[in-house]
């Protein structure tokens, strides 16, 4: 197996809208999920990031695989400034504790344009 | 039943056409040469022999047998039951477009060997408690009665060697076939290590 292409650069941290095709009969449409990354794991197609955030006090998460032909786009809203790799601890904070801090220095934002279907990442290989 | 030898790669993952993750087996699948035709006739049955991957050095008799199809060497012989023998020819070369999607195929392989083992791992006896002064972690217990019956009831699970039997799975889906490759996509897990042999048959 080769090597799996870089196509995403956000980290854990960053604030990312992440855009997913919804179809509903014979429509589809797009539907997007904003929130802070707080963890991202696995190797080559069995890649996922896990985007968090919080709706009316109640916390919500959901799990993304980074290769899923459903992900449309994945837009880079804000960088984040931590200092470890897993962010679980925002799980138990509060208010401003549960706020992560903008980095503004480094690279410019990012918008990633649509990522590759697994079968052509896998034909690639 | 007509299939085919091959080889299991890896497990890995992909998405099938809702986005939904399907895990899948790759097996190097053929190419195949058909070495021998055994027919009702001769041997009492028909049947084809099948070979797979190239043999480096065969020795004398071995490459002799090979005479007939014309075949480069090859390091894997299997025999495929047949009816309809005419259909094929020595020195015919199958691939794995034999197989189409969403086709049901039966693997059959040789699962891995895991050597002398006790009862937790081979029968799932749940042993006994870990700490609390208890001695007893894995090991099976009582095995039976006394005097009635006298003896130990077949089929009880005692240790032993476990593993490294041939194994075959029924049923498994084919997700996708990859002809220029020699790639089969198996959903699930498949008998035995990597770069085991497997016989793939249709069903």
């Amino acid at each position: 197996m080769g090597k799996t292409k870089k196509i995403v650069d956000f980290m854990p941290g960053d604030t990312v809208r992440v855009y997913t095709k919804i179809v509903e009969g014979n429509k589809t449409r797009l539907q997007s999920f904003q929130g802070t990354v707080i963890c991202k794991r696995g190797e080559g197609v069995s890649k996922t990031f896990t985007v968090r955030k919080v709706t009316g006090g109640i916390g919500v998460e959901r799990i993304f695989p980074l290769h899923s032909p459903n992900i449309a786009k994945i837009q880079q809203m804000k960088k984040g400034k931590v200092r470890r790799a897993k962010l679980f601890y925002l799980r138990k904070k509060k208010g401003k504790k549960a706020k992560v801090a903008e980095k503004k220095k480094g690279k410019p934002l990012q918008k990633i344009q649509p990522v590759k279907s697994a079968e052509e990442q896998l034909a690639a290989k | 039943m007509l299939g085919l030898i091959g080889k299991k790669l890896n497990m890995t993952q992909i998405f099938d056409d809702n986005g939904n993750v399907v895990p899948v087996t790759v097996v190097v699948c053929g190419p195949c040469y058909v070495i021998q035709k055994k027919t009702k006739e001769k041997e009492g049955y028909n049947a084809i022999q099948l070979g797979f991957e190239d043999k480096k050095k065969p020795n004398r008799p071995y490459a002799g047998h090979f005479k007939n199809s014309k075949v480069v060497p090859k390091r894997k012989l299997t025999e495929f039951r047949v009816e309809d023998i005419a259909n094929f020819e020595c020195g015919q070369k199958l691939t794995v477009e034999l197989f189409k999607e969403e086709e049901k195929v039966r693997v059959t392989g040789f699962s891995k060997g895991r050597g002398f083992s006790g009862v937790v791992k081979k029968c799932g006896y749940s042993g006994g408690p870990e700490s609390h002064g208890s001695m007893s972690h894995a090991v099976p217990g009582s095995i039976g009665g006394t005097t009635d019956p006298g003896r130990v009831w077949k089929g009880k699970g005692l240790p032993g060697r476990y593993g490294g039997d041939k194994t075959c799975i029924k049923n498994l889906t084919v997700v996708k076939v990859d002809i220029e490759n020699n790639r089969l996509f198996i959903k699930g897990a498949v008998p035995g290590a990597r770069n085991g042999y497997l016989l793939i048959k249709k069903t």
